[in-house]
């Protein structure tokens, strides 16, 4: 927690933003609430791309151009790359991304493989799942895991671990499996990986039971809270609003900046990219 | 003089579960009453969705109530399988 003349000043990591679909309206909020680091996943545009040249743009936009746009605002800008499991049905061609993606890995300001995963959970997503952890692997990179909405959350969580420790040289520290809630959170944790809770509005989870999970779980020091906000139903602000729920609860300020703070700076530090020293 | 008031009004921050959280939590139990209204009225009540949502409504009088709702809602299956389909989730599982 920063101190400045007996000001409390909160800090914090917002570890899951799309924000190639906000604007800079969201940014300087962002920035006012204290936000001094987002990371972005690569993800699902709301459509199909028609090649690969369409993904190079993307990472590009997300490795050299969304930087900038964070960095009008003081909050630095890390970035992951994949192909996402919504466009993985069709496997050759998510093995031409594939193929571009080492190019992108190699950036400073690149995390990891992310957010990869199971989405309806068809063969066809297992296996560009699999050759996207062996690419992580092959790169020593963390690995960002997206867990789906609603109905197939638990199948998918339970499906996904099982996949992931059939690669014995996995670091389980180095893998965050996103969006969990009550009935996927324990099996996460227990297997050792780092989990991610979501804050949405309406399809994943409220700031009281985010706060709820932290109480049962915070100890672990493997957990973040994230606004995943991008073109959908979303909010960028939720992070924040998640911070004012923990100290309605009683948290005390150092322990409010080890949840939101330290906990994501410690799991970003693993990359081994370029973290901005103020950090 | 400002961080001694700020500090006495932060006394009445720390209030029990039922004085953070009845009356939001009443609001939303009247509108999952309002909902089934409004389903019923609608001649909706059919959709497997309504009835996977009652269903879950019993898990309300045991413990672990959301890990419990979250999981009466789950695709309970656990191999993967042949061809994605398309459309989006739509928040419960057809179990019959």
């Amino acid at each position: 927690m920063v101190r400045l003349n007996k000001t409390r000043l909160m800090r914090y990591i917002e570890p899951h933003a799309h924000m190639v679909s906000r604007t800079m309206d969201d940014y300087q909020a962002l920035a006012m609430a204290g936000c001094r680091a987002i990371c972005e996943p690569a993800f699902w545009a709301g459509f199909d791309r028609s090649s690969v040249h369409g993904f190079y743009d993307y990472f590009c936009q997300l490795t050299e151009h969304e930087p900038k746009r964070a960095a009008r605002y003081h909050i630095a800008h890390y970035a992951w790359i994949c192909i996402n499991p919504k466009e993985a049905e069709d496997p050759e061609f998510a093995r031409e991304v594939i193929k571009i993606m080492p190019e992108f890995l190699a950036k400073d300001n690149v995390l990891g493989v992310g957010e990869i995963g199971l989405n309806k959970n068809s063969k066809n997503e297992v296996a560009i799942f699999e050759e996207q952890v062996q690419l992580a692997l092959d790169h020593n990179q963390l690995i960002l895991i997206h867990t789906p909405h609603l109905e197939d959350k638990f199948k998918v969580t339970k499906l996904t671990i099982d996949i992931l420790r059939q690669f014995p040289e996995i670091d389980p520290a180095r893998v965050m499996i996103d969006h969990v809630e009550e009935h996927t959170i324990k099996q996460v944790l227990d297997a050792g990986f780092w989990a991610g809770i979501t804050l949405y509005p309406e399809s994943k989870c409220t700031p009281p039971r985010a706060v709820d999970m932290l109480e049962r779980y915070g100890d672990t020091n493997r957990l973040w809270m994230n606004s995943a906000c991008d073109w959908g139903v979303s909010d960028p602000m939720a992070l924040p609003k998640a911070i004012l729920e923990l100290r309605k609860r009683g948290f005390d300020d150092a322990t409010i900046d080890r949840f939101v703070y330290q906990n994501p700076l410690k799991f970003i530090q693993q990359s081994g990219a370029k973290i901005l020293s103020e950090l | 003089m400002f961080t001694r008031n700020f500090n006495r009004a932060m006394q009445y921050e720390n209030k029990s579960m039922m004085d953070l959280y009845f009356m939001d939590a009443r609001s939303k139990l009247i509108d999952i009453a309002a909902f089934m209204d409004r389903v019923e009225r609608s001649g909706e009540t059919d959709d497997f969705r309504y009835r996977e949502l009652v269903k879950a409504l019993g898990a309300l009088r045991g413990s672990d109530r959301a890990e419990t709702v979250l999981n009466m809602l789950s695709d309970p299956s656990a191999a993967p399988i042949e061809k994605a389909g398309a459309g989006p989730a739509v928040g419960a599982f057809k179990q019959d």
